[in-house]
């Protein structure tokens, strides 16, 4: 009886509110790609950087810079960033770009080491230039790890996106914060469940489009044992 | 052609890879560098395509400095095979054979044209085989692919290294049989490394062998089977190939055909002694030893019947002197010339202090050489078993 009540009522306020959440929502997801893609457009240029050579210290510097950032507690992060970018989107995003650079960072100079130094040399001895082998050879064979890096790193910045509410920048924690302010539980649930949702949906659409490019390498390694 | 002169190369942590190098790489060959790991072969090969570039020393190609080209440019005009295939794993068959002709961008239905061409060229069938990726053929037809994408744009040079080491043997031999008959209409330049000295036999129309950044000797196949440089050449060509190709050092020396312990008398021997001795031992002379075991002479059983009735007369009084002898450690091949040279029946064997040692006779010789060609048959059978 009271569940149904409770669940009538969840209708209702869905009903009334649905526009605001999916205001809410919208923002959050502008955050977090937005986040995601700065943090790509560093991270993966840096990850070919560093794979391409084995400059020691540059390595060692460039991984402990990102591995800070990543361990700085995120809500210490945003209040931080405060007096720097004061409150906003601004600073939100720029947090969660910072998170956002280590796992990509990693991924990519992962994939980029992964290929095997013969083809390179094949291809370099085939007449390709370095522009040209990094484009046509690495990047394609590094690109299942770079994809993988970026979902993951997808999955938990939409979620680290809801603290950043908390500095103003609107998104589905607005929800949840509200919801705790005036003890609204389906405020609550709602901020969470479509966190969740929204977090599910673009792991598998990056899944798809990573499926898509690399299709035909998977059916490769399927079919060798038939040759 | 391509010249090497004077090259070297050292590595930043000193260590000399090639030193001094002076080679000519002929045009239209397929020369083959070989040597043990390490020696510096593919260094060699990786100069030509500037893969590596040398610390001293000019590379010419048709007497153009290489050095003044650019690398990628040049690249392009020369086809290289790799050890392990080197196939790009997220390219059809197609694009991997089409890579050179793309990147000097070719028209495209030249390029496709050129891709059938080439793959009917090795037996693969373009319309099952162009839009295969690497994985889903086998080693051998990997490996096909690697030499005709090295061949698309037709390029005068082409180097190899190891190409066909990680294969099976069958299809190893297959590819060496395919690639002698695809030289036999492409007359490419071809600069093939290999560790493996019967590949380079087979393969090789010039030998180039190097070891610890030298080049030991350079020849024909056959040029470096006869005569191989030193005891190194001729460990790395191994016992095996050097039997068929056998020299007059490789014949056995007299010590191994002698007779040990021949019918000898001593000078103090009467002539009916020596009767009965040559009628004991079954032949016809005896050779006359002093008892410091110097050879004195040979009596035949002739003289000695001839001289039959003076009881008084020994061995030594109707004894020859003896005119040829051999020392130990002779090769046969000048004891046999000897013994033809002045008909003779024997020969006496002495060491260097004169000391008698033993006796070659045409029979000996003869089971000598019928014992090596018994074992010789026995072990080619063996041979063809295995």
């Amino acid at each position: 009886m009271l569940r149904s009540d409770w669940l009538a009522n969840y209708a209702d306020f869905w009903r009334d509110r649905y526009a605001d959440i999916g205001t809410a929502a919208l923002e959050h997801l502008t955050i977090s790609a937005t986040a995601i893609a700065l943090g790509s457009l560093v991270a993966i240029p840096l990850g070919m950087l560093l794979a391409s050579n084995r400059i020691r210290w540059l390595h060692t510097l460039v991984f402990t810079i990102a591995n800070i950032f990543q361990t700085v507690p995120s809500l210490a992060l945003l209040a931080i960033l405060i007096p720097l970018l004061g409150i906003g989107v601004k600073p939100a995003i720029f947090a969660l770009f910072l998170y956002a650079i280590l796992p990509i960072l990693r991924n990519t100079y992962a994939g980029f080491s992964s290929v095997d130094p013969a083809l390179v040399e094949s291809a370099k001895g085939m007449g390709y230039g370095t522009v040209q082998r990094l484009l046509a050879i690495q990047f394609p064979l590094a690109f299942p790890y770079i994809m993988s890096g970026i979902r993951m790193t997808t999955v938990y910045i939409i979620s680290w996106t809801t603290l950043a509410s908390l500095i103003g920048a609107g998104g589905l924690g607005q929800l949840i914060v509200s919801g705790m302010g005036v003890n609204k539980e389906e405020l609550i649930v709602t901020g969470a469940l479509a966190a969740i949702v929204l977090a599910l949906v673009a792991d598998r659409l990056l899944g798809a489009l990573e499926k898509r490019f690399t299709r035909k390498a998977r059916t490769v390694t399927r079919e060798t044992s038939y040759v | 052609m391509i010249q090497f002169t004077e090259v070297k190369k050292t590595y930043d942590d000193g260590r000399e890879v090639l030193k001094n190098i002076n080679l000519e790489i002929q045009a239209g060959e397929i020369t083959v560098l070989i040597g043990p790991s390490g020696c510096g072969k593919t260094t060699t090969m990786k100069l030509i395509n500037r893969l590596i570039s040398p610390t001293a020393g000019q590379i010419r190609i048709d007497g153009e400095d290489i050095a003044k080209s650019d690398p990628v440019r040049l690249r392009r005009k020369i086809g290289y095979v790799i050890q392990n295939i080197g196939l790009f794993p997220h390219m059809t068959i197609a694009r991997n054979v089409a890579v050179v002709p793309r990147l000097l961008k070719w028209d495209r239905q030249a390029t496709d044209r050129r891709v059938d061409e080439l793959l009917a060229l090795v037996g693969l069938d373009p319309a099952i085989y162009r839009n295969r990726y690497p994985a889903e053929l086998s080693g051998g037809q990997q490996q096909r692919i690697g030499v005709i994408r090295a061949l698309a744009a037709d390029p005068d040079i082409i180097l190899m290294d190891e190409p066909f080491s990680a294969l099976d043997p069958i299809s190893r031999e297959q590819l060496q049989n395919e690639l002698i008959r695809l030289q036999q209409e492409l007359r490419k330049t071809i600069v093939f490394v290999t560790h493996d000295m019967d590949e380079a036999i087979k393969l090789g129309d010039t030998i180039v062998l190097m070891r610890d950044g030298a080049i030991v000797q350079t020849g024909k196949p056959e040029q470096i089977l006869r005569h191989p440089a030193n005891d190194f050449v001729k460990s790395f060509i191994g016992k095996k190939r050097m039997a068929g190709e056998q020299t007059a050092e490789e014949l056995p020396t007299v010590d191994e055909v002698m007779v040990e312990h021949p019918a000898t008398a001593s000078p103090t021997r009467g002539l009916a002694e020596a009767v009965k001795m040559m009628e004991k031992r079954r032949v016809d002379s005896l050779l006359i030893v002093d008892k410091n075991n110097r050879l004195q002479g040979t009596v035949s059983i002739y003289r000695v019947l001839d001289q039959f009735g003076e009881e008084s007369k020994t061995v030594a009084d109707v004894m020859k002197p003896v005119e040829h002898v051999v020392q130990t450690g002779t090769s046969l091949s000048v004891a046999l010339q000897l013994m033809s040279e002045h008909q003779l029946s024997n020969l006496a064997v002495v060491r260097e202090d004169g000391q008698f040692v033993g006796l070659i006779t045409r029979g000996t010789v003869v089971s000598h050489m019928a014992g090596m060609y018994a074992s010789d048959r026995t072990g080619e059978s063996n041979h063809v078993a295995v």
